[in-house]
C-alpha cells in the first residue's frame, strides 16, 4: 500500500505550555478511510491542524505525497482539503460566491460546472443564492464540506463531521464518504464515537492524550481485542455465582437472572463447553444463551486503561 | 504566485463592498456633505481665504484625507477581523497561500474601496466650491500611496484586535484625534508656534499638507518631506506585516 501522507515524531506544545501531541508517527495509505478515535482533548483537531497548516508543529515533519508542509506547503496544501469541526463560516456571503471564494484561494480556475455538481449532490443547490447565516447547522455542514472539496482535494480532513448531527444525517455523511472514497480520495476522520469509526473506517488510530497508542486494520482491532461474552439466562434468579462456577470468574447481571462470561473467541479452547456443563450440574436451569461482540468502545476503555 | 487566490480574495471583498453600497458610499458622502454645511458654509463664512485660496475649497483635500483615512482602516480592519471573529479565517491559514497574496487581496480591495470614496467625495465637494487640481499627477500619487499605507494599517489592526472594541480602539482614540489635530480643516501657520511644533509629530499633517499642495500649491511642509513621510509609513507598515505574518502572530499557535 502506498502512503499519501507521512506523519513522523511531530509533537505539539502550545504556548500555554500544554503538551497537546507527544511524538506522533502515522503512516496514512492512499484512498483509505482513516478514523482517528479519541475522547475530547486527546488532540485529534491538533494533529489535523499541523497538517493541514494552521497549527505550527513543535517538532517533527509531515509529508503529503513525498512534499514536506512546511517546505512544499503550496504542493501539499492545494492537495488537502479540511472540514473543520466548528461551524466556521461567514455570515453574509451566498454559499455559491463562498464556494467560489474557495477553489479560488486554493489556486484552481473557475469551474461552476464541476461547482454546480458538487452543490447538487450535497442537496445544496437550491439553496445556492442563499447568505449562510440563514442555513440551518446541517446545512452548514454540508457547505464546509462543499467548500473543502470545492479545489478537488486528494486528502480529505474531516474533524468530527458527525457530532450534534442527527441520525439521518450521520447515514447521509458515512455515504457521502464512501462515494468519496470510491473516486480515490483519502480520507481522515477524527471521531469520539466509536460506532462511526467502527462503522465506515478501514484502520482506526487511536489517540488518548497526545499519544496515538495504536494503529491497526478495524478487523484487526477486533480480532485481536476484540472479547466475546457468553450470556447465560436463568429460569430463576440467584444471589450470587455459585461456588461451583467460580472457575469461570463469572458475572451476575439482570437482577440475578443472568450469568456473564467473557472469553477471546480467538483462542483454540474457550471454556465454554465446560461451563455450560457445569452450569447444568449445578442444577441451575437454563432459558436462554447469547454472545455477544465487544464494541469498539470497551476495546477502547480496555487500551487506554492498560496503556495509561 | 496564486492568482485565483488573490483574484478570489478581492472579489470577495469588493463584493462586499458593493451589497452594502449604502452603507460603503453613500455615508461616507452624507458625513462629508455635512462638514461642507458646518465648515465650509456655516464657519467658513466667517474666514477669510487661506493662502489666497476660499476656506470652502481649502478644507476640501482634508475632508477628502479624512474620508479615505477612516475607510481605509474601517475597510481592511474588518475584511480581516471578521474571518477571525467567526473562525472562517481556518481556510484562509490551510490554504496554498503566502502573505504576499493575502495582503494584495484584502489591503488591495480595501484601497481599491476608499480610493472610490475618495473620488466620490472630490465629486460631491465639486458640486459646493470651486475646485482646482494644480498637479493631478501628484494628487492621484498621494491619494493611492494613503489609500495603500492605511488599508495596510487597517490590516495590521484587524490583525491585532482580538474582539470589536479592540478593532475600534485605535481609529477612535488615535487616527481621528490625529487627522482632526493635522491641519485638516486649518493651516497651522493659524496655531500658536508651540502647537506649530506639536503638531510636526503628527504624520497626518504630511498626508494632508502634500495632498492640498497638490491641488492648490500651499503646504505647511514640503512636499517632498510629505512624499517621504508617506513612503516612510508604507514601508513601516510592510515591515510590520511582514513580522506579523513570519510569526504567525495571533493567526498561528
Ligand atoms: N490554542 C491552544 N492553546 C492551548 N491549549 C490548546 C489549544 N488548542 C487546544 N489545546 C489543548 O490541547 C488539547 C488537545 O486539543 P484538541 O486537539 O482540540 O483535542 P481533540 O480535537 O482531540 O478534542 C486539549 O487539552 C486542548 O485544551
Ligand atoms: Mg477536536
Amino acid at each position: 500500500m502506498q502512503t499519501i501522507v507521512s506523519i513522523s515524531n511531530v509533537s505539539k506544545t502550545y504556548a500555554s505550555g500544554y503538551q497537546a501531541l507527544k511524538d506522533v508517527s502515522l503512516d496514512i495509505r492512499r484512498g483509505e478511510i482513516l478514523a482517528l478515535l479519541g475522547p475530547n482533548g486527546a488532540g485529534k483537531t491538533t494533529l489535523i491542524s499541523i497538517i493541514c497548516g494552521i497549527v505550527n508543529a513543535s517538532a517533527g515533519t509531515v509529508r503529503v505525497d513525498g512534499h514536506d508542509i512546511v517546505a512544499d506547503y503550496r504542493i501539499t496544501r492545494s492537495r488537502i482539503g479540511l472540514v473543520p469541526q466548528e461551524l466556521s463560516l461567514g455570515a453574509f456571503e451566498k454559499v455559491w460566491h463562498s464556494l467560489c471564494f474557495s477553489r479560488g484561494l486554493f489556486g484552481r480556475e473557475p469551474n461552476p460546472a464541476y461547482l454546480e455538481q458538487l452543490l447538487k449532490d450535497l442537496s445544496l443547490w437550491e439553496k445556492r443564492y442563499s447568505p449562510l447565516m440563514a442555513l440551518s447547522g446541517g446545512m452548514k455542514r454540508r457547505v464546509l464540506i462543499a467548500k473543502a472539496l470545492a479545489h478537488e482535494p486528494t486528502v480529505l480532513f474531516l474533524d468530527e463531521p458527525t457530532a450534534g448531527v442527527d441520525v439521518e444525517l450521520r447515514k447521509d455523511m458515512w455515504a457521502l464518504v464512501r462515494r468519496l472514497r470510491a473516486s480515490g480520495v483519502t480520507i481522515i476522520l477524527t471521531t469520539h464515537y466509536i460506532e462511526e469509526a467502527e462503522a465506515i473506517a478501514d484502520r482506526v488510530g487511536v489517540i488518548h492524550q497526545g499519544k496515538l497508542l495504536l494503529v491497526d486494520d478495524k478487523e484487526a482491532l477486533m480480532h485481536k481485542l476484540g472479547k466475546r461474552q457468553l450470556v447465560v439466562e436463568l429460569e430463576a434468579p440467584l444471589s450470587a455465582v455459585p461456588e461451583a462456577l467460580g472457575a469461570w470468574s463469572l458475572e451476575l447481571a439482570g437482577n440475578g437472572t443472568r450469568l456473564v462470561y467473557t472469553y477471546d473467541p480467538h483462542k483454540a479452547h474457550t471454556g465454554i463447553h465446560e461451563l455450560l456443563q457445569a452450569v447444568r450440574d449445578a442444577g441451575l436451569v437454563i432459558k436462554d444463551v447469547n454472545t455477544i461482540k465487544t464494541s469498539l468502545e470497551e476495546i477502547f476503555v480496555n487500551l487506554v486503561s492498560v496503556k495509561s | 504566485m496564486n492568482i485565483y487566490a488573490i483574484r478570489v480574495i478581492y472579489k470577495y471583498e469588493m463584493r462586499r463592498a458593493f451589497e452594502t453600497a449604502l452603507q460603503s458610499f453613500a455615508s461616507p458622502v452624507l458625513s462629508t456633505a455635512l462638514y461642507f454645511v458646518v465648515f465650509g458654509s456655516a464657519i467658513g463664512s466667517r474666514i477669510a481665504s487661506v493662502g489666497g485660496v476660499s476656506y470652502g475649497s481649502f478644507i476640501v483635500p482634508g475632508l477628502v484625507m479624512l474620508a479615505v483615512l477612516t475607510q481605509s482602516l474601517a475597510n481592511a480592519s474588518f475584511g480581516i477581523f471578521f474571518p477571525k471573529f467567526t473562525g472562517a479565517i481556518y481556510e484562509l491559514l490551510s490554504a496554498p497561500v503566502s502573505f504576499v497574496e493575502v495582503l494584495i487581496g484584502y489591503v488591495g480591495a480595501a484601497a481599491t474601496k476608499s480610493f472610490l470614496i475618495g473620488l466620490i467625495i472630490l465629486a460631491t465637494a465639486g458640486f459646493f466650491v470651486p475646485l482646482h487640481v494644480a498637479h493631478p499627477v501628484w494628487m492621484f500619487g498621494f491619494l493611492i500611496l494613503t489609500c495603500l499605507s492605511f488599508s495596510l494599517f487597517g490590516f495590521i489592526i484587524g490583525l491585532w484586535a482580538t474582539n470589536f472594541e479592540k478593532l475600534q480602539l485605535i481609529p477612535l482614540l488615535v487616527i481621528t484625534p490625529l487627522v482632526f489635530l493635522g491641519g485638516t480643516f486649518y493651516s497651522i501657520n493659524m496655531l500658536p508656534p508651540l502647537w506649530q511644533t506639536v503638531t510636526r509629530f503628527n504624520p497626518v499633517l504630511y498626508l494632508v499638507s502634500g495632498f492640498r499642495w497638490s491641488f492648490y500649491e500651499i503646504a505647511d511642509v514640503s512636499v517632498a518631506l510629505s512624499l517621504a513621510m508617506v513612503v516612510l509609513f508604507l514601508t513601516a507598515c510592510l515591515a510590520l506585516v511582514w513580522w506579523m505574518f513570519k510569526t504567525g502572530y495571533r493567526l498561528k499557535q
